[in-house]
């Protein structure tokens, strides 16, 4: 487990120096993933049964990890009191818009061929 | 009464409060979700957010120093966000062949969310700094905060709007899913990460790996092409 995680920290760290380095929009969680993802090509076997397990564990738990950034809501009540017609409006409208739309699209698309 | 005082102050500096505080609120709202079923109304997200909040607001404690405990959960996103990797190579030989077409739903999909969200504000007389805040809502958090740091939206607002989205999209999304008639796993999953990120990916991970990993997928994609694309058709547009 030790050993799954120097390897999902070294690809994080990769992917910030990389992205600081070249001056990339992109977060560095995102430039580690794609390296994971290219180093576990490559090797073209699966994934090591660690790695997998850990892997599966962190991600079995995904929800938890948004709490903490989640309760920064109530930095914003007073500013969400005000503007809070437009704002859920816009997240509810938009978010389920976009999910309709990009089902649909994706649906059409991939069954054409 | 100083006894007290003396306990108080210590769980107030120690992260070991806010960290034990957020894991139970966590399984607090696993049991809730149980016990209703896991209808998809019933997010744990919301509700672990909803018990810690309203906990925040009663006693007073400010979020800052709440949050310098809960940082070592919110440390994992990264880690996290990197693993995603291995479901994404499990599903690979199902993804290859569907990459490029799943990439043009994505961006097509994710530049849609945004411009619906900022008509929406636009229409309704939000600030502009709300405006800019909202475009960048269906991206992963941190590239989120990022992107509207560019368009002059306020980055702290932003998280909290995606997290809104995350959670609007893992709640409602499979049943506007199902009423859209959309029933490919591969369609659902890239719909629910394009538009709700990692928290719609927890979600979808929860009911299919091939939905989960086309989840994954389009959300790591978006977050690339938004990261991209965004800041420069927002000065297109608005100058």
């Amino acid at each position: 487990m030790i050993g799954a995680l120097a390897t999902l920290l070294s690809c994080q760290l990769a992917g910030e120096v990389l992205a600081r380095a070249l001056h990339l929009p992109v977060p560095g969680p995102v430039i580690g993933m794609v390296l994971l993802f290219a180093a576990l090509l490559l090797r073209r076997q699966e994934a090591p049964p660690a790695l997998a397990a850990t892997a599966d564990a962190l991600l079995t738990n995904l929800g938890l990890l948004f709490v903490p950034a989640g309760v920064g809501v109530v930095l914003y009540l007073p500013l969400l009191a005000r503007d809070w017609a437009p704002l859920s409006l816009a997240v509810l409208v938009g978010t389920l818009a976009a999910i309709a739309v990009t089902g649909r699209l994706a649906q059409w698309l991939l069954r054409r061929r | 009464m100083s006894e007290l005082g003396e306990i108080w102050v210590y769980l107030a500096r120690e992260p070991l409060a806010a960290l034990t505080a957020t894991l139970l609120a966590w399984i607090g709202a696993l049991r809730l979700q149980r016990a209703l079923g896991r209808h998809p109304l019933a997010n744990p997200v919301l509700f672990a957010v909803a018990i810690l909040a309203a906990a925040l607001l009663l006693t007073g404690i400010d979020y800052r120093a709440y949050f310098e405990g809960a940082q070592f959960v919110h440390f994992l996103l990264g880690p996290a966000t990197v693993a995603l990797a291995v479901p994404l190579h499990r599903q690979w030989a199902a993804v290859r062949r569907s990459a490029a077409l799943a990439a043009l739903s994505v961006v097509t999909g994710g530049l849609f969310a945004a411009a619906v969200g900022v008509g929406i504000a636009l229409a309704l007389r939000a600030a502009p700094e709300v405006v800019a805040s909202l475009a960048p809502r269906s991206v992963t958090t941190p590239v989120a905060m990022g992107i509207a740091e560019r368009i002059g939206g306020l980055p702290s607002l932003t998280a909290a709007l995606v997290i809104c989205s995350g959670i609007t999209g893992a709640a409602l999304g499979p049943l506007v899913l199902d009423l859209a008639r959309v029933r490919d796993m591969r369609a659902r999953g890239l719909a629910i990460g394009t538009a709700s990120h990692g928290i719609g990916t927890a979600r979808a991970l929860s009911v299919s790996a091939a939905a989960g990993a086309f989840s994954g997928l389009a959300m790591g994609l978006n977050a690339l092409a938004s990261a991209l694309l965004l800041p420069l058709l927002w000065h297109l547009v608005f100058g």
